[in-house]
């Protein structure tokens, strides 16, 4: 018999496009997702109460900054939401982690100290998550816009299926199941009855 | 002679070391002529599996000719052509006898440690942990055989190595695994995992005659393999594996589930393989054991769950409340390849069947360590990797071409 294939390397010729699928079930995705809403409901809350945002945050005088940042965070949130490709969006939500975690910097008025530290703590562990989530989706979308190649030619059946199904049936006692797990209908089931 | 060492994490080299030679009289030493790397050796490339010593010569899968036979050695002889099982077996022992010859009782020669471990010792394998006896594996120019009377398949010159390599682990491993389902005409045999033993599973559990056979797996490349003998695929990032299983069994679940996946099961997807991966990192957990969870949730009540899959130690948040109320049979363990290669050797003369369709890549011994790392990220299409000791590194033979 000879070997039908090269079986030294995969057969440039049968390389396949990356397949573009509608829906990606993935961990980074359905992070993603949270993060997406989260932006959306942040952002809402920056852009309508811009003022107590910022008095919750330490950062007294800076709510027309806060109502632009609020604005950005619902243009990623709707990104993330709606995008087939989400992993620029959530690279954009680690970019205005940056700008959140400069403004508050800049921000700090030595006065509301506790809101202050707490906001940032807060920043930087959203940060974490964000970097972790961008990099998951990068790593997935570069895997999946990998060329594949196609081995459909290998069924490993050298006389076809059709010879090959039932070619063997042979189970030895030892890995037999119990009479009463197999199916109702096959051969000698009522004797087993 | 050069060997495929073990270093470390992700270090593996293409190293020289003593030749092997005959230390009992049942000994053989084989050159060998064609090896594989299978994914167990990747359990011990990203350190999963205890036991390993720095300078330890991989590999299980190989074979070769006989080039020196020990004098109580009445099977071989110098010239003969044999695929060498993965196992170390006795053929003397109470489990050799019954043909249970992965547990065989005698031929682990570090059997306290592997008592200590499993509560008692399982056979010697070849390259695999010092737990498993600790031999010299077979990614190597030359390897010594203990027991060669007993396991090693004499194969005839009509047949290239390609063809009968896989007699020594992944065929007969993913022929047990259908075999040990105790397939039925009516049932549906869905198998975690499109690799080389979950290739080697959906065939065989066509030629045991299954209704129907389903594959889930991401990589379109091995789906594609896959299909390519008839079996039906799930692709589980794109699709939910529950609900497409429900859909092809009439929503009762598979009878047949096989786990051709094991400890490193990749599902970026859910909230258990977080978790997995963290307790992994933490080292209060050594398995990743997302797909026998689903597994368990899947399969038809009183049906049959066989696990060919490598786990090497603990796993965590079985739901064994479904194994037990839904009378489930799980069956597994490291296969008894000399109970089947035998009559897959005959099968594969006959042309039933040709395994050399899983191989997807041929490289020198030398570039085994960075076949490794393909073979782990399942690039270039990367399906099994067999080497030929002897044979001149790619790189090397490119390098001198292009001298002038």
């Amino acid at each position: 018999m000879n070997n039908a294939y090269d079986l030294t390397r995969p057969d440039p010729a049968r390389m396949r496009p990356p397949v573009e699928a509608r829906y990606v079930r993935s961990a980074p995705r359905t992070v993603a997702r949270g993060l997406g809403w989260f932006s959306l409901a942040l952002g809402a809350t920056e852009w309508w109460r811009p003022a107590s945002t910022a008095r919750a945050t330490g950062l007294d005088g800076w709510a027309p900054v806060v109502k632009a940042w609020g604005l950005r965070e619902i243009a990623v949130g709707a990104g993330l939401l709606l995008s087939r490709h989400p992993a620029p969006w959530a690279w954009a939500r680690v970019a205005g982690d940056v700008l959140d975690l400069a403004t508050l910097a800049l921000g700090r008025d030595g006065v509301h100290h506790r809101r202050h530290r707490a906001a940032t703590m807060a920043v930087l562990g959203v940060t974490v998550v964000d970097v972790l989530c961008a990099r998951a989706l990068s790593a997935e979308a570069r895997r999946r816009s990998q060329p594949w190649y196609d081995y459909s030619d290998r069924s490993g059946f050298p006389k076809g299926l059709q010879a090959a199904r039932s070619a063997a049936v042979m189970v030895p006692d030892d890995m037999r199941a119990p009479p009463a797990l197999r199916p109702y209908g096959e051969p000698g089931a009522e004797q087993r009855a | 002679m050069k060997a495929l060492c073990w270093h470390g994490k992700k270090d593996i080299r293409c190293e020289t070391v003593p030749d092997p030679r005959i230390e009992e009289p049942r000994d053989a030493i084989v050159k060998v002529t064609s090896c594989a790397i299978c994914g167990s050796d990747l359990h011990l490339f990203d350190g999963f599996m205890p036991g390993m010593m720095e300078g330890d010569i991989m590999g299980h899968e190989f074979m070769g000719e006989v080039v020196e036979v020990g004098p109580g050695n009445k099977k071989l002889k110098v010239g003969d052509r044999v695929v060498v099982p993965f196992t170390i077996v006795c053929g003397e022992c109470d489990q050799c006898r019954r043909g249970n010859y992965s547990v065989c009782e005698r031929t682990n020669r570090n059997k306290a440690l592997a008592e200590k471990v499993f509560g008692h010792t399982t056979a010697g394998l070849f390259g695999y942990t010092h737990l498993t006896g600790g031999y010299p594996g077979g990614q190597a120019e030359y390897v010594r055989v203990p027991y060669a009377d007993v396991a090693p398949v004499k194969v005839p010159d009509g047949l290239t190595d390609e063809q009968v390599l896989f007699l020594g682990d992944i065929l007969p491993t993913g022929w047990q695994a259908a075999v040990q389902c105790d397939i039925q005409p009516t049932d549906t045999v869905a198998v975690w995992g499109a690799g080389p033993v979950g290739q080697f599973a959906v065939r065989a559990a066509l030629m045991l005659g299954a209704r129907q056979v389903v594959v889930i797996d991401r990589l379109p490349d091995r789906l594609s393999m896959a299909k390519a003998c008839g079996a039906l695929t799930i692709n589980f990032e794109e699709e939910s594996v529950l609900e497409r299983l429900a859909e092809l069994t009439g929503g009762k679940g598979p009878e047949k589930c096989i786990d051709a996946v094991g400890m490193e099961a990749h599902v970026p997807r859910t909230l258990d393989s977080v978790y997995d991966r963290a307790k992994q990192a933490l080292m209060l957990e050594s398995d990743r054991a997302h797909v026998l969870r689903e597994i368990i949730y899947a399969c038809r009540p009183a049906g049959t769950i066989s696990i060919p899959g490598v786990y090497g130690g603990l796993v965590d948040k079985i739901p064994f409340g479904a194994v037990m109320n839904k009378g489930l049979t799980i069956r597994t363990g490291q296969t008894h390849v000399n109970r089947w290669a035998e009559d897959l050797l005959r099968r594969i003369e006959e042309g039933q069947i040709d395994p050399s369709f899983v191989i997807t890549h041929t490289v020198s011994l030398e570039d085994g360590p960075q076949m490794y790392e393909t073979f782990r990220d399942k690039e270039d299409g990367c399906i099994k990797v067999v080497m030929k000791p002897g044979e001149p590194s790619r790189h090397t033979a490119t390098a001198e071409r292009a001298q002038p």
